[in-house]
């Protein structure tokens, strides 16, 4: 899979895009350069505004870049969007489904928007109600649902032309942690029938459990990408989070400078310290606490999580900004 | 052909849609048929006034009434569509390779039909009260309210997708019906006003469907103003889903 070889199924190079308001121009989407490859699940994460739905969107034809190139499931954006939609699916943040209709109704009609004959189109709904366990709700009104029902709905809705490439934009945002382990196997599932999937979030542990590769996107520009594990091992080493009652900014003069510390940050009271050897750096950093006469309330020394490495390109935490 | 089939599909989910909900076109008759209740009566006095076209009270006021409701009828469209935004159906329709002129016409094509089938039923209901009108007349006339429906519902959807709100579509709606109404010679006939204000109206292309109306209901189908309403509204209806099908196309939310 690594090199160049490997099929790019999005691959973008400067992409931007600038809203106009009536006062000023926000670019929401400054320079993204992107490359999925065939069959993977790609994470895009960041904090609401960062400029995830605005990209997807753009790379889904719903919305024209301001600027830059992208080629989307072998086709050109500016010039091929009608053949881009009959291969991609995209299942938006409001899901799409009409609260009137039934949910078998609506993938039907789906389906015969991909110019599907009627008896083709209603096998196919028949499969995708099996396979996502809507037998018992596939006949009643969509507001009827529940929310995890809704989203398998609105997930089945993207794949009743089985699309080469799937688009989710943050699909368990606001499930309840059983039906989001439910979108996450459906996801699993489609990356085993060899579907790529591009999906936005904001929950790390979606990022790190899901995502075969990461992109972190802050302020329209992407700041760090690779797999999971890559962008925790470029913060070689371990963290250290202490913190202490009053003076915290004393404490993080006096740390920060010491050898074996290579950044120090000072985040929501507790300051964070990125270490080559947290087992050594822990005694060396009670004493010099201790001998300061600096009172510890908490320590703590854990692995770089994906929280971490957003923190270290963005100076914020996720876990703050996200909603 | 793709547009056709495309036309077709989507005017068939909302046309189920609509047969769902039958109490909008009782709904829609109840204000016209309100007024020919309640209004109609006044005008027989008026009706022998100098300047009052000719043909009685009734053959006068409903050709009015119906023009009317074409427009009122549809001018609402918006708030059903606006509701489909927030749902995220217009965006999840717009990522399908479906049409963007079907996406606008196969809706506006259903609220024609609504509009048609409410003209029919109020004709129907003011027969009894004197309404007189050959049946061809009455083919003739369904086609023009028709194409002010699909007129005013095109325009409708084009506001709604530019809006995006009902807190903007309503008063917009609200603001810009009634002068055109008013300007159309619904209520009373424009040939009894002054000469400035059929200067104004002139510029209405709904005065000319009302007096085309007219014309139909009198037995005058041949007249040329019933060949110019009808034109006027076809050219008119072309550009509203035109420009209405642009806004599908680019809707951004």
């Amino acid at each position: 899979m690594e090199g160049t070889d490997s099929e790019a199924v999005i691959e973008t190079r400067g992409l931007r895009r600038v809203f106009k308001t009536r006062k000023r121009q926000v670019e929401a989407v400054a320079g993204v350069d992107l490359r999925v490859q065939r069959g993977e699940i790609f994470g895009f994460l960041g904090p609401n505004g960062a400029g995830k739905t605005t990209t997807l969107r753009m790379l889904a034809t719903l919305l024209p870049p301001s600027g830059g190139t992208a080629r989307v499931a072998g086709c050109e954006l500016s010039s091929e969007p009608g053949k881009i939609r009959e291969r991609i699916g995209y299942v938006g943040q409001a899901g799409g489904a009409d609260r009137e209709i039934t949910g078998r109704a609506e993938l039907v009609f789906q389906g015969r928007l991909y110019g599907m004959p009627t008896s083709a189109a209603q096998k196919r709904a028949a499969e995708l109600i099996e396979m996502l366990e809507l037998e018992g709700a596939a006949d009643r009104k969509v507001a009827t649902y529940s929310g995890g029902q809704k989203r398998r709905l609105d997930i089945g809705l993207g794949l009743v032309h089985d699309p080469e490439l799937l688009f989710l934009d943050e699909p368990t945002t606001g499930l309840d942690p059983q039906s989001r382990a439910r979108v996450w196997d459906e996801v699993r599932s489609m990356h085993e029938r060899g579907t790529t999937v591009f999906l936005t979030t904001h929950y790390l542990d979606e990022a790190d459990a899901l995502c075969d590769r990461v992109a972190i996107i802050d302020y329209g520009k992407i700041v760090a990408e690779g797999t999971p594990e890559e962008l925790k091992r470029a913060i070689a080493g371990d963290v250290v989070s202490f913190s202490i009652a009053g003076e915290q900014q004393r404490a993080l003069d006096l740390v920060k400078d010491q050898e074996f510390v290579r950044e120090a940050r000072l985040e929501n009271g507790s300051v964070h310290l990125y270490v080559d050897r947290g087992e050594v750096a822990m005694p060396a950093i009670l004493r010099l606490l201790d001998g300061a006469r600096l009172q510890l309330m908490t320590v703590e020394l854990h692995r770089p999580s994906l929280d971490d490495v957003f923190l270290r390109q963005t100076g914020r935490s996720l876990r703050e900004t996200a909603a | 052909m793709k547009l056709v089939r495309d036309t077709w599909l989507v005017f068939g989910r909302y046309f189920g849609l609509f047969i769902h909900n039958p109490v909008w076109v009782a709904l829609g008759v109840l204000q016209p048929l309100l007024y020919l209740i309640l209004f109609a009566p006044l005008l027989k006095p008026i009706a022998a006034m100098r300047g009052f076209p000719p043909g009685g009270a009734y053959n006068v006021f409903v050709p009015g009434l119906l023009v009317q409701l074409g427009m009122f009828g549809a001018a609402g469209v918006g708030f059903s569509l606006i509701a489909e935004l927030r749902m995220g159906v217009i965006e999840r329709l717009r990522v399908t390779p479906v049409s963007r002129v079907a996406l606008l016409f196969g809706r506006a094509l259903r609220d024609m039909f609504s509009i048609i089938l409410q003209s029919l039923i109020l004709i129907l209901i003011a027969l009894p009260f004197g309404l007189s009108i050959h049946p061809i007349g009455i083919v003739v006339v369904l086609a023009l309210i028709g194409l002010i429906g699909l007129l005013t519902a095109s325009i409708g959807y084009a506001v709604a997708l530019a809006v995006k709100s009902e807190d903007s579509y309503a008063p917009i709606v609200f603001t810009s019906t009634l002068p055109i109404l008013l300007l159309s010679g619904v209520l009373l006939p424009m040939s009894i006003a002054p000469q400035w204000l059929q200067n104004i109206a002139a510029i209405n292309p709904l005065l000319y469907a009302v007096d085309a109306a007219r014309h139909i209901f009198n037995d005058n189908i041949g007249d040329p103003s019933v060949a110019k309403g009808v034109v006027i509204l076809l050219v008119l209806s072309v550009v509203a889903v035109v420009v209405g099908a642009r806004q599908f196309g680019r809707a951004v939310s």
